[in-house]
């Protein structure tokens, strides 16, 4: 229950913006620091205007607690103008599968 | 084979939810039992009161946080319930219950929660000496003390409605108004009198720790106006039948979020997971509105003629979206209409556009009743009893939960703007019908139960 204690199980990341050289680089280099496995990647136009890229992450060989992957995620997002969202799988599951 | 088993379409959606839609976790509420701290002796109660609950609800704060963010969901209200202090505090005076109040206050103050409830009695059948003494302290306890919230239970269907206790209530609000006179008598709006309380609400006022529920739990309060209404705005001309479904598919999803919310904050409490309280409850924010969901469905504005049908749609739709997504919904579930807390309510209120009669008659198909309404501050105790009956006699014959939260703002009149700030919203004073109701309500005694068999 400590915050500093590294987090386990699926992630999904969201990466909404517009489109330009370095993103896909940017977000995997803050993945790959925190030791975080990418399992899957979705890209996309999204309402003819959002560039959408979706990852699937594993956590469970993360070396950082989630708040830290997300701090970090979020500003890498900052510095390449683009929105990243981590949110653990099982709301998606949750929500759209029954 | 793909790991990643959700279109983007499905992954955007949720983002949207929460992000333009505002779906919001709207409380977590751990319920917690008092029994265990009865003393005689009122200084003792109240420390053992303090310790009790600042223990089990340690980590309530920083859970909610760490849930929020791994899911992406804010979580907007953490709160406590406890046992209707009227039943632990048997021995205590008037000025005993305030110093207790004043002891859940501490207590929601060092665990960083918004509110505590549980400041409650429950008369609909008698009052005990406790009781007296309880309903007796709430407008002080109300008045000096921030985050504790009261209710009084007077009414139910099996017991018929304890007309002595809604002519001391309508007294209490008064009282408890004119206290909190230099606030816009903000106390009122910690105040709810209750027929059919329900004993695992997670909303405030009217939350409290019921003597049927283990030693303590975690209830969970999800809401997603804004949800709804864009999903209505996205298919405009389809008929009653479809609204419906489009309606059930999205409490659905609300709903499956509350229970993982709620599932996943049980387990890191250690706290047996209770229920979802799947409801629309609105805030002032724009796009987060009960009442915009009835215009979308085609009203000028919500008050007018066709309110009550489209609320009884939608409240029942919502209900039974969220009964095929959780085993567990229960509290209050269903769409809420608070006056000031809604925007498009406090518009209509703003225009005239809505009454108190239209009002009570919408809150027969709706979840609880009148709800956060601004009354004129000369407005007779006995008139304040007499709405409290007519819509206690609404949730007693219907077996529903109903209940009365209205605020006579000290010194107000009709059509004067009182500011609550917050997630209390704003609203325009509305008349009460001029009439007097004082010999009605001072007879005194019992209505009788309602006969349940020959139902019409």
């Amino acid at each position: 229950m400590t915050p500093s204690k590294p987090t386990a199980g699926r992630a999904i990341v969201t990466i909404v913006g517009l489109d330009r050289v370095g993103i896909i680089a940017g977000i995997a280099n803050a993945l790959a620091d925190a030791n975080v496995n990418i399992l899957d990647i979705s890209q996309s136009v999204m309402r003819d205007e959002f560039f959408t890229m979706i990852m699937m992450v594993d956590l469970n060989t993360s070396t950082l607690p989630f708040e830290e992957i997300s701090e970090r995620l979020k500003k890498k997002g900052e510095a390449l103008a683009v929105q990243v969202e981590i949110q653990r799988e099982d709301i998606f599951k949750a929500m759209h599968r029954v | 084979m793909r790991t990643l088993n959700y279109s983007a379409e499905e992954i955007v959606e949720t983002i949207d939810m929460v992000r333009v839609e505002r779906l919001d976790i709207r409380t977590v509420t751990i319920g917690i039992s008092l029994f265990d701290c009865v003393s005689g002796d009122t200084a003792t109660l109240c420390e053992r009161i303090y310790n009790k609950v600042t223990t089990v609800a340690a980590e309530l704060t920083r859970t909610t946080r760490d849930i929020g963010q791994e899911f992406g969901i804010p979580i907007i209200n953490n709160r406590v319930s406890v046992t209707p202090i009227s039943l632990v505090a048997g021995q205590a005076d008037a000025d005993g219950f305030v110093r207790i109040a004043q002891a859940l206050d501490r207590a929601a103050d060092t665990l960083g929660i918004d509110f505590i409830g549980g400041f409650s009695a429950h008369v609909e059948k008698g009052m005990t000496g406790a009781d007296r003494n309880l309903i007796a302290a709430i407008p002080r306890a109300l008045a000096e003390t921030k985050r504790v919230c009261s209710s009084v239970n007077i009414g139910s269907t099996k017991a018929g409605l304890n007309m002595d206790a809604v002519a001391l209530m309508g007294r209490t609000i008064k009282e408890t108004a004119a206290l909190t006179a230099d606030r816009g008598s903000i106390g009122c709006a910690k105040l709810v009198v209750f027929c059919n309380a329900v004993q695992d609400n997670p909303f405030m006022a009217g939350a409290f720790h019921g003597t049927g529920e283990p030693d303590a739990v975690v209830n969970v309060g999800v809401s997603g106006p804004g949800v709804v209404l864009r999903a209505l705005e996205q298919t405009p001309d389809q008929d009653f039948g479809a609204l419906a479904s489009l309606i059930k598919r999205m409490a659905f999803k609300i709903t499956r979020a509350g229970e993982l919310v709620g599932r996943t904050a049980s387990e890191r409490l250690g706290i047996p997971f209770g229920i979802v309280d799947l409801s629309l409850a609105p805030t002032p924010a724009k796009g987060d509105s009960v009442a915009r969901i009835l215009e979308a469905m085609g009203l000028e504005r919500v008050g007018t003629h066709g309110s009550t049908a489209a609320l009884a749609l939608l409240n029942d739709a919502v209900k039974k979206g969220g009964a095929m997504a959780s085993s567990f919904v229960g509290g209050l579930s269903g769409a809420f209409i608070p006056v000031s807390e809604d925007e498009g309510m406090i518009e209509a209120a703003e225009q005239g556009d809505i009454s108190l009669d239209k009002l009570e008659a919408m809150t027969a198909v709706c979840s609880v009743g009148l709800d956060m309404i601004a009354l004129p501050g000369d407005t007779p105790a006995e008139t304040l009893s007499a709405i409290i009956a007519d819509e206690a006699a609404i949730g007693m014959v219907n077996k529903k939960t109903t209940a009365v939260r209205v605020i006579p703002v000290a010194g107000g009149k009709a059509g004067d703007l009182v500011e609550f700030g917050g997630l209390l919203g704003h609203a325009r004073i509305i008349p009460v019908n001029k009439r007097s109701s004082a010999r009605f309500v001072n007879r005194g005694g019992r209505i009788p139960a309602p006969l349940q068999a020959l139902n019409n």
